[in-house]
Formats: C-alpha cells, sequence, structure tokens
C-alpha cells in the first residue's frame, strides 16, 4: 500500500461517506421530530439514481403515476377525516394541490422530450418527482398512526420500504444503471488527481449540511421542526401540529435522499433495491450519534465511508461484514454510559 | 349555585373523560367569565389534569365545551388554540435544549405569518413583565433554576396572546418565594385582562386569587362557590386549609 492507493481509497471514502452523513442526518431529523425510523430512506435515493439516469438513458419514466396514485389516497384520506369529523364531505382547493402536480408531472414526462435537456434540468425536474414522495408517504402511512407506539411506526415503516422496492421493481426493472458524470477531468492535489464527481458530492454536501445548519438555528420554522424534536406536547401547545413538523422532515427527508441519489448515480451503479443499503449506512452514522447528535452522526457516517473504502482494499468480501460490525462497540458503549434509554413520554 | 357571569367566555356542560372504563371525570359543569380568575382545588387525584387536558383537546372527551359561544364535543387541539386558549402544563413542557429567546417566540408560533415586530414587541413585554428572564435570554431553558422555568412557561404562553389561560399546579415545586411572585404575577395578568383557570394544591393562595372556586373531588365536582365564600367554609377549611393552615399562611403571604 502506498501513497497513491492511501489517496485514492481516501478520496473514495470521502465521497461515500459524504452521502452517508447526509443521510445520517436525515435520519436523525426524522426520528427525533416523528419517532419514526425512516427505513425508506433509501428509496429516495435509489428513485432519484434510476429517474436521472432513465432521462439519460431517453426511456419511459413512470415515477409519475405513483405520485398520482399516492397524491388520490391522501385526498381520499384527508376526505373521509373531513367526514368522520364534521358529518359532510368537504374538500377545499388546496387539497386538490398534489393531485394536480401530479397530473402535470405524468403529462410533463409523457411528452417531454426529457433526454436531450441537459443534466441540470434532469436533476431539477428529479427532486421535482421525488421530494413530493416524502410529505405524501407521511400523509397516507403515517399521519393516522402519529401518536402510535413507536414499534407500530417501525413496523410501518419497514412494510412501506418493502412496498416501495416491489414498485421501484417494477418503475425501473431490474437492470441497474449509471449515469454520466457531471462534469470530466480531474485536479492534482498533493500528488494525487482528485475526481470532479468527488467534489461534486463534497461540495453539494457542504453546502446542504451548512443549508441545514441555518434552517435549523436562524429560521423560525427550523425552531419549530427543533421543538417538536425536544417536547412534543410543548410544541403542539403553542400550535406546531404534529401533522405540519411531520410533512416537513418528510419533505426534507426526501430532498436530502434524492440530493444524494442524484450524486451518486455516476459514481456507482444503483438497482432497484440499493438504497436500503446506502441508507443503512446513514442509520449506522447515526446510531454512532446515538439518534441524538447531528455532528456525531455526520462524523460517524465519514468514519463509515472510509472504513468502507479501507476494507474494500485488505478485505473485499467482508467489507458489508466489517462495516457493519463497527456498529457493535458503539451500541455497548452507549448503552454502558446511559444505562439504557428510556422514553420520553 | 353557579358561577353566573354576564358573559362566559368559557362554559363546560356535563364533561365526561374516561382512561378506558374508569371514569377519572364525570359531569363536570364550570363556567370561566370574561376576565375573571377561577380555581379548581382538590386532593391528587381528583381528575384535575384531567379536566385540564379535556379542555385543551389533548384528551378526548364526552360532553360540551362552549368558548366564546361556540359549542364543541372533544374538540382537536389546535382548534382549542386557535380559539385563544392556552395551556401551562404541570410539567411545563419546555424546549429545554433552546434558548429562553427561542422558547418565546416560539410561543408565539400560531402567528407567525404576522410581521416579526410583533413578536420581538411582545417579547419585549415578556420581559418587562419578567425581569429574569431577560437577564438570561441566551440562555437554555435548561440551565434555569425551577421557579425561572416556571416564568418562562408563563411567558411563553402569554406569547400566543391566550384569551383563556389554563395554569396546571404552577407553583409544584417551587420555594415559597418563588409561589409568592407567582401568585403575584397571576394577579397582575388579571388587570391585564386575562382569563385564568386555575388549578392549585396550594388551595389557600389559590382562594386568595381567584373570583370563584370549584372543589373537585373523585372526579365529581363536590362544592362551588365564591373565593372568598368557600375560603371560609368550615368543609374546605378542614379539608384544605386546615390545622396547618397557620404554617401555610406564613409561607403563601
Amino acid at each position: 500500500m502506498n501513497y497513491q492507493i492511501v489517496m485514492l481509497l481516501g478520496q473514495d471514502g470521502v465521497t461515500n461517506g459524504a452521502i452517508y452523513a447526509l443521510l445520517a442526518l436525515s435520519i436523525l431529523l426524522v426520528f427525533t421530530v416523528t419517532r419514526i425510523l425512516l427505513i425508506p430512506q433509501g428509496e429516495f435515493v435509489s428513485f432519484a439514481a434510476l429517474c436521472m439516469a432513465a432521462m439519460e438513458g431517453g426511456k419511459p419514466l413512470y415515477i409519475g403515476w405513483l405520485l398520482l396514485a399516492l397524491s388520490l389516497a391522501a385526498l381520499a384520506l384527508e376526505a373521509k377525516e373531513r367526514y368522520q369529523a364534521n358529518g359532510k364531505l368537504q374538500l377545499k382547493g388546496g387539497d386538490f394541490a398534489f393531485t394536480l402536480y401530479s397530473l402535470a408531472a405524468c403529462a410533463l414526462l409523457a411528452t417531454a422530450p426529457l433526454g436531450t435537456a441537459g443534466k441540470p434540468i434532469q436533476a431539477l425536474l428529479t427532486l421535482g418527482l421525488i421530494v413530493p414522495l416524502g410529505p405524501l408517504m407521511y400523509r397516507v402511512f403515517f399521519q393516522a398512526i402519529a401518536a402510535g407506539h413507536s414499534l407500530v411506526l417501525l413496523i410501518v415503516s419497514i412494510a412501506v420500504h418493502v412496498a416501495l422496492v416491489g414498485i421501484g421493481l417494477l418503475m425501473f426493472g431490474a437492470e441497474g444503471a449509471r449515469i454520466q458524470p457531471f462534469s470530466e477531468g480531474s485536479i492534482q492535489l498533493g500528488g494525487a488527481n482528485i475526481n470532479s464527481q468527488t467534489l461534486w458530492v463534497v461540495a453539494v454536501s457542504l453546502i446542504l449540511i451548512v443549508a441545514l445548519y441555518f434552517f435549523f438555528e436562524k429560521t423560525l420554522y427550523g425552531k419549530a421542526l427543533r421543538a417538536t424534536a425536544v417536547n412534543r406536547l410543548g410544541a403542539e401547545l403553542v400550535g406546531i401540529s404534529p401533522e405540519l413538523a411531520g410533512k416537513a422532515s418528510f419533505s426534507l427527508a426526501a430532498l436530502i435522499g434524492a440530493l444524494s441519489g442524484i450524486l451518486i448515480a455516476p459514481i456507482t451503479t444503483i438497482y432497484f433495491d440499493s438504497g436500503f443499503v446506502i441508507s443503512l449506512k446513514g442509520f449506522v452514522g447515526s446510531i454512532i450519534g446515538g439518534l441524538a447528535s447531528y455532528p456525531v452522526a455526520a462524523i460517524g457516517a465519514l468514519g463509515i465511508g472510509l472504513a468502507e473504502a479501507f476494507s474494500t482494499f485488505w478485505a473485499s468480501s467482508y467489507k458489508e461484514v466489517i462495516v457493519f460490525t463497527l456498529i457493535l462497540p458503539f451500541l455497548l458503549w452507549r448503552s454502558l454510559a446511559h444505562g439504557g434509554v428510556e422514553e420520553e413520554e | 349555585m353557579s358561577n353566573v357571569v354576564d358573559k362566559p367566555l368559557l362554559a363546560v356542560k356535563d364533561l365526561c373523560v374516561s382512561y378506558g372504563k374508569i371514569e377519572a371525570l364525570s359531569n363536570a359543569n364550570l363556567a370561566v367569565g370574561e376576565g375573571q380568575i377561577v380555581t379548581v382545588i382538590g386532593p391528587n387525584g381528583a381528575g384535575k389534569t384531567t379536566l385540564l387536558s379535556a379542555l385543551m383537546g389533548v384528551l378526548p372527551s364526552k360532553g360540551e365545551i362552549c368558548l366564546d359561544g361556540k359549542i364543541e364535543t372533544s374538540p382537536p387541539i389546535k382548534e382549542m388554540i386557535a380559539q385563544g386558549m392556552s395551556l401551562v402544563p404541570e410539567k411545563r413542557a419546555l424546549f429545554a435544549t433552546m434558548s429562553v429567546e427561542d422558547n418565546l417566540r416560539l410561543g408565539s408560533f400560531r402567528f407567525h405569518r404576522r410581521p416579526k415586530k410583533e413578536h420581538e414587541a411582545s417579547m419585549e413585554e415578556m420581559f418587562a413583565l419578567f425581569p429574569r428572564l431577560k437577564e438570561r435570554r441566551n440562555q437554555l431553558a435548561a440551565t434555569l433554576s425551577g421557579g425561572e422555568r416556571q416564568m418562562l412557561a408563563l411567558a411563553r404562553a402569554l406569547m400566543g396572546k391566550p384569551r383563556l389561560l389554563m395554569l396546571d399546579e404552577p407553583s409544584l415545586g417551587l420555594a415559597p418565594l418563588i409561589v409568592r411572585e407567582v401568585f403575584r404575577i397571576i394577579a397582575e395578568l388579571r388587570r391585564k385582562g386575562v382569563s385564568i383557570l386555575l388549578i392549585e394544591q396550594n388551595a389557600r393562595a389559590a382562594l386568595r386569587v381567584a373570583d370563584y372556586a370549584y372543589v373537585l373531588e373523585l372526579g365529581h365536582i363536590a362544592m362551588e362557590g365564591p373565593a372568598s365564600q368557600l375560603a371560609n367554609d368550615p368543609r374546605v377549611i378542614e379539608a384544605y386549609l386546615g390545622s396547618s393552615g397557620k404554617h401555610q399562611e406564613m409561607l403563601s403571604t
């Protein structure tokens, strides 16, 4: 092992680690605000990557139908709940927003020549298709049971993940896909080649992390989300509705997942079911942060990325084993240090 | 007898709350007039906290809750907030890892569409009312003392400009001097026109500050009357003001 190889593996590790860090933050955010362990986080990643690939390859995209189905389900649930509360069927104009949006998305995907649109437009479109899945997912699957036991939330979360993997197979097929890099070339730094894709990933991740920091520290809505995580009853008593907090955190999770998917698409081949293992590594990072600390989770996830890169070199076939075994000492340390975590409510 | 007021802000009719098969509150009737302080006293486990939780919509209930003439049955919590109800729960429910200022800012979240100036103005109002909080405006809520936390909980609730403030045991676990301060503020809030529904174990202090009082026992309203009258009722004296009344008197004046 020489300097060149260390630099190469380090670069790989940092690239993957940055993605895992984003996903760790997202999982942490959703968990602290809603108590839901977002297992389907990975589907945002794989769906976004496969959307990019399908657009680039000029293949038909069916994800608009998933959006439409979810928005219709959300509309039906809304109507049902209003009926149960007021005894009459009342829907406001705003309730149809997602449905109209989905219809527009379906129409656009069916007619527009997306293959020739260029990377930035494809990426924006992908965000536009994936991000609404977040709030819709919360509305359809979680809103009604939001006050339930965290175990119930976990089971539903797993079910949603399994269902989405199946739907992913239907929409994108079994073949993996990888897209062209955003930019060619590389730069020389300290005698090593730094791949331009690495720079993209690191830069976008850093920008996103800084943006999230400002959102949570400086804006009222960010503070409201934090408040919900700190004290759910207190948040509800000052008028921060759990539905709003849930939808907002799921939207952020979908945004982070979709961005990660777009970033990772030129680096690895993504299959319909690749998201799970990727987000699982983010999850290991958030466990290292005790499902509570954002900076520790991000650093932990970066460490996972590096550990993965170096174990690929030394013991390639044991790579996943090594990465997931890393969680054990942290769990042991956490449980010894805290004597078990008690439920707040 | 009942709390007869010209304009009841809150009127509750036959309110029942059950936990499974156990009825924690049965057929409670009570009223709070505009600008009044009404207190509910009673022993531990009488259903006082249950009553407030049901009124706020935290717990599902049966019966009518009439706020400003609008009748609701088991209202959702956001409806009650929109109507101007505010609850300071016994455990305060502060945002412990956030600063005093942020706690206050979030207190007026229901007006989040209004201009920022307005929020800053009401925060300054709170700092005038609670100078201790101003000194600690950048400190995390978790680092405050018990009394300061209660002040913060009160101030956060007031940031939402409530028409009816419901306080659950605001003096619980506080040093006597701080208890006095809390009741001084409650009296001052009434002068500012805030209607208050106060739940207290410190019956003596509660009866002194209130206009009207209810005694809740085992989920039933056992007695009610103007606070001054109830304070002299031999049954109330025996059960709630008791022989240690002299001692309490010293503490709470």
